[in-house]
């Protein structure tokens, strides 16, 4: 490989300065899966890595007990989320998500941070973040800054971080009463390999477990960034959540996305996809909150 | 830029200087000389060099070599034990035909050890999960699977105890 130097900060603010320092010279590194890949193909050059991963050690996903919020540093892998019998419980949408990214060996070393900074349009850990209304917490030289995390995406292959800014965490606010999601990456095999569509179906239900009192319905691969469907979103609110409704609802969010041609699939497969996937996520997320709610 | 580094290699504690833009794997065959690690594509699509660090299996391929400074890293030569027997899943490969060509072989048992060292009672999901990540062109990998199964402790729980008929002395009732 290229040679560069490995240069390791202990904390944010030496990890900013040392990009400072270096400015187009280095970039950061975290898990590496990405970075030493494009290392490796030439893609890229730099002459000094900055290593996130021993900053903050914080390797599992926790709770904040005061704000009920969750919080997931940037840096924890795919496999500590996978892992963390919080998120299966309270988050099902984002283990679905996490559980079929890469391999074992890459889960065991990328992080969440990685995958989300990449943006690229098949990131399968944005879309179930998004379906919770994750934000992204920043920190660069002007000190730490707060963003939506489906605003933090601005294109394939481009975020909303300035020069030196490093994302440290994903924020996500408590579960909702009677709520649960599901995700589905749609696509030849399940793992190593990157989706066609990726789906995520997050539902509130009312005190009668059948009326959807908030839906989040997130696509990945549909347009150039993570997509919230809002017009079938606003369609189910209300609604009772049955198999009528969420393929009116997979309709209206098939004609919501901006799915193109690619190596991957055509259009209008993936559309109709969607509408297949959007409806069996409800169903799946409808199930798993009845079930949470089971005494 | 080079560095210190110290850490556990199948069980010996090593000191060594390694190259800032040295991969795991690179430091593995190349500079320690054990070749049983194997490399594949390079870029973590095929498990070939998946070696196992703090209990996790990794891509030797993707890991930096100063990132293993303080961790414990075992290879494949690793599971031999010192009068050269082999390791109970390296038996289970041979004796299911787990092993045609054998370059996956190395990853494919790293792989089975980090599941099976985490699960013993590892199902048939829970090993094609742990195998997702390891390539292998020859098998089919249904041997593969039940090389792991043959020492994956549900299996043994759950496989039906079979009593054979012992020759002509025990015929009585019949």
């Amino acid at each position: 490989m290229r040679r560069f130097t490995y240069l390791v900060p202990q904390t944010l603010d030496e990890a900013v300065s040392l990009h400072e320092s270096y400015g187009d010279h280095a970039k950061y590194i975290a898990g590496g899966t990405d970075v030493l890949v494009k290392i490796k193909e030439g893609k890229v050059a730099p002459e000094y890595l900055i290593s996130l991963k021993h900053i903050l050690k914080q390797d599992r996903p926790y709770l904040n007990q005061e704000t009920g919020e969750l919080h997931i540093g940037a840096f924890v892998t795919h496999r500590a989320i996978e892992t963390s019998p919080l998120v299966k419980l309270n988050y099902p949408i984002l283990y679905d998500a996490v559980k079929n990214i890469g391999s074992v060996q890459i889960r065991n070393v990328a992080t969440i941070g990685g995958n989300l900074v990449n943006a690229v349009p098949s990131a399968d850990g944005a879309i179930p973040l998004i379906a919770l209304d994750g934000k992204a917490q920043i920190y660069g030289t002007k000190g730490r800054r707060s963003t939506q995390l489906l605003r933090f995406f601005l294109g394939p292959g481009q975020c909303d971080l300035e020069r030196g800014e490093i994302l440290t965490n994903v924020i996500i606010p408590p579960p909702q009463d009677r709520s649960a999601g599901a995700y589905v990456k749609h696509g030849r095999r399940q793992a190593m390999e990157l989706p066609m569509l990726g789906v995520g179906v997050q539902l509130g239900l009312e005190e009668d477990l059948a009326t959807c009192a908030r839906a989040r319905i997130c696509l990945g691969v549909a347009a150039p960034t993570p997509l919230r469907c809002r017009q079938a979103e606003n369609y189910l609110s209300g609604k009772t959540i049955d198999e009528l409704s969420l393929t009116e609802a997979g309709k209206i969010a098939g004609e919501e996305s901006r799915v193109r041609d690619s190596i991957r699939g055509v259009a209008w497969y993936r559309r109709e996809m969607v509408a297949v996937l959007v409806k069996r996520m409800g169903m799946k997320a409808l199930q798993r909150a009845k079930l949470k709610e089971q005494p | 830029m080079s560095r210190e580094i110290a850490f556990t290699f199948n069980s010996n504690k090593i000191a060594i200087t390694v190259e800032d833009h040295w991969t795991l794997l690179h430091l593995i065959r190349e500079e320690l000389g054990y070749t049983g690690t194997k490399e594949g594509c390079g870029s973590g699509e095929c498990g070939a060099c998946t070696v196992i660090v703090d209990g996790m299996a990794v891509n030797s391929c993707l890991y930096l070599a100063a990132e293993i400074d303080g961790k414990e890293l075992v290879t494949i030569e690793g599971l031999t034990s010192p009068d050269g027997s082999l390791h109970p899943i390296q038996k289970a490969f041979v004796e299911n035909g787990g092993i045609q060509c054998g370059f996956c072989s190395p990853g494919m048992i790293m792989s089975a050890k980090a599941l099976l060292d985490e699960n013993s009672n590892a199902t048939e999901d829970d090993i094609k999960d742990a195998i997702a990540g390891n390539l292998c062109r020859c098998t089919g990998y249904v041997q593969i699977i039940d090389s792991i199964k043959s020492v994956s402790g549900y299996y043994q729980k759950e496989a039906p105890q079979v009593v054979a008929w012992k020759n002509d002395e025990d015929d009585r009732g019949e």
